[in-house]
């Protein structure tokens, strides 16, 4: 098992060096230059002699071949020393440090909130197929894929301040200062990104349970004259549960992306922000490496997923 | 000698039937997949003759009918500059369907076909597209193509490229599957055997039998695809800014004026939602039709 976690983790690298390269080179071959976006401001208006231009140009480092450039970005994201905004001078370090945590407890807060109405309301459904409770959550988890997630945000968003008049609070407490606080913060953010991903959960659940109700060790339960309630939680839920924990490992990485428009709509404090303004304003040391790190824990995640999986069933044996 | 399509009991093991009763069983069987089928055609008509039947200039403002809420005057309101929101709902339909199936064929379609190629070839060409596509891949979706917009800038043609190139990875990667159990079919070995070319194996042997996962696959990367296009266009990396599309109807730029006018938030979403629960109900039909084994495969 070790030996197995080590290889993957070996695996990582050649990923993580080509999504580097790609998004590097991406970065690279931009039309606009980041070095007069930042002395022209961002109205494009600030004046700037020649020899500021090469002086600022040289200072950055656009002057140096690309693959010193790319070697000297990859060193510095080993060392943590992640280069500063082109567009605030602020340290990419502490941008992420501050608002990382905050985008990881959103997604982790509607992944618990996925979990808990996609698995049994997928459970109930192949329980009851071709009932009207099938049909009712299924159209429900159909029609939750079909919204977009900030449209569905944006519905919820609206509906809470017109009605109970509730806005999203200008200032978000960290989770170790004041856990309570925090959490009631970020919970209706959370159960928009909640809802509107819950159905790949809900239908992998169903036609999982499904498929293993038509086991013959579940008819042998079955004919021994177990009850429904055992033959489901003891037989066929622990045996379709497998699948549904591959399709969770992915939502958390498609989740991440999800944060991004949620904190738009919410005006939450993550990642989302400076994705966004390093979008508009090419701010290259930003995006890099938000998407680098983003890659990262979307790696991670899959490896933890599989590593659940050898623990779960025992006939799954890593070499 | 005799081959085995002349031997008498095999032909009747499977039915022949003609397209016309496929589809008419389709429309028998599946009334949820009908009913999406039907959806579509009503926004492709819609999309297609909207320029012809929208009640207002999509772009003619007027400062006294700003912000009016849906009346027998403007049936889904106004918006900011007054803006008869009618008529920009049915004419955003255009853009959004269009950017759907744009990237239907420039992501799903040249994804199939490279991996036809790729997995046919094998080996080191194999190994290398994979490894590409692992990368690909393992950046969420929507910051992918967020920063391929980035690097492109704002135009229609850039944001159909960036979600293509997003949705690219996928399509490879189930086609892929697909293809090497079909490279490994006696129909592909005996047909090498005769002296066919590889080119024409793959293209009548090999491509033709990955177009059921294709057709499903394809299904869900419109829906998905339009579902990019809005994210984006809310993001603010989307289409250009004088573009009509549902998702720039619902842009992020105009979150201030929601509170007050929620209409303008509502109804292109609700249009939005319609054909993608449309389409994704219809791909869940194609699916149980055509193609068992990728059953609840999403």
């Amino acid at each position: 098992m070790q030996q197995y976690i080590l290889r993957r983790l070996f695996l990582f690298i050649p990923t993580l060096v080509l999504v580097s390269v790609l998004i590097f080179t991406m970065l690279r071959i931009v039309p606009g230059d980041p070095v007069l976006l930042i002395l022209a401001g961002p109205d494009g208006e600030g004046a700037f002699t020649r020899e500021e231009y090469e002086t600022m140009k040289e200072r950055l480092g656009f002057n140096d071949p690309l693959y010193v450039q790319y070697f000297r970005w990859t060193y510095g994201m080993v060392t943590l020393d992640w280069g500063r905004s082109l567009e605030t001078n602020e340290r990419v370090t502490d941008i992420f440090k501050r608002r990382y945590p905050v985008t990881l407890q959103l997604a982790l807060l509607s992944f618990l909130v996925i979990s808990t109405i996609g698995i049994p309301i997928g459970v109930l459904a192949a329980v009851k197929q071709d009932t009207w409770v099938d049909y009712v959550f299924r159209g429900f988890a159909i029609l939750g894929l079909a919204m977009p997630t900030f449209w569905l945000a944006l519905l919820i968003l609206l509906a809470l301040s017109l009605w109970f008049n509730w806005i999203p609070p200008l200032e978000f407490v960290n989770l170790w200062e004041d856990p309570r606080t925090s959490i009631t913060q970020l919970i209706f953010p959370a159960v928009a990104l909640g809802l509107s991903a819950q159905g790949t959960t809900m239908r992998m659940t169903r036609s999982q349970l499904l498929e293993v109700m038509r086991e013959d060790y579940v008819r042998t339960a079955r004919a021994k004259g177990l009850a429904e309630r055992l033959v489901i939680f003891r037989h066929a839920i622990r045996n379709s549960v497998l699948p549904v924990l591959t399709i969770l490992g992915l939502l958390l990485g498609a989740l991440l992306g999800g944060t991004i428009v949620i904190e738009i709509v919410f005006n939450i404090p993550g990642l989302g922000r400076p994705v966004i303004n390093a979008v508009g304003s090419l701010d290259q040391p930003v995006l890099q490496v938000i998407v680098v790190a983003f890659t990262l824990i979307f790696l991670v995640l899959n490896l933890l997923v599989d590593i659940a999986y050898a623990l779960l069933d025992p006939r799954i044996r890593y070499s | 000698m005799t081959t085995v399509a002349e031997s008498p009991g095999l032909a009747e093991l499977r039915p022949k039937r003609t397209y016309l009763q496929n589809f008419a069983r389709f429309l028998r069987e599946k009334p949820l997949g009908t009913l999406g089928l039907g959806i579509m055609l009503a926004f492709v008509i819609m999309a297609l003759l909207s320029p012809y039947f929208v009640p207002k200039d999509i772009l003619e403002t007027n400062p006294r009918t700003i912000l009016q809420s849906p009346s027998a005057e403007a049936w889904f309101g106004t918006d900011q500059f007054g803006r008869d929101l009618f008529s920009r709902t049915l004419y955003g339909s255009r853009i959004s369907m269009m950017v759907g199936f744009a990237v239907l064929f420039m992501g799903t379609t040249l994804g199939a076909i490279l991996a036809i190629i790729t997995t046919y070839i094998g080996g080191k060409v194999d190994l290398l597209t994979q490894r590409v596509v692992d990368a690909m891949m393992a950046i969420p979706t929507l910051v992918l193509a967020l920063t391929i917009m980035s690097v492109l800038g704002a135009s229609l043609f850039n944001l159909v490229l960036a979600i293509s190139v997003a949705t690219l990875p996928n399509a490879l990667r189930t086609v892929r599957s697909v293809v090497l159990s079909i490279k490994a079919t006696q129909y592909v070995d005996s047909a090498r055997a005769t002296g066919c070319t590889s080119l024409r194996i793959m293209a009548y042997h090999v491509a033709p039998n990955c177009m059921a996962p294709y057709l499903v696959i394809a299904s869900v990367a419109l829906g998905g695809a339009i579902l990019s296009e809005a994210s984006l266009s809310f993001l603010g990396a989307g289409a250009p800014e004088q573009t009509v599309t549902w998702g720039s109807l619902l842009s992020r730029d105009k979150l201030q004026y929601f509170a007050l006018a929620p209409w303008m938030a509502i109804f292109p979403g609700l249009f939005l939602t319609a054909l993608v629960f449309g389409i994704n109900v219809f791909g869940d039909a194609l699916r149980d039709v055509l193609d068992p084994r990728l059953r609840g495969s999403r």
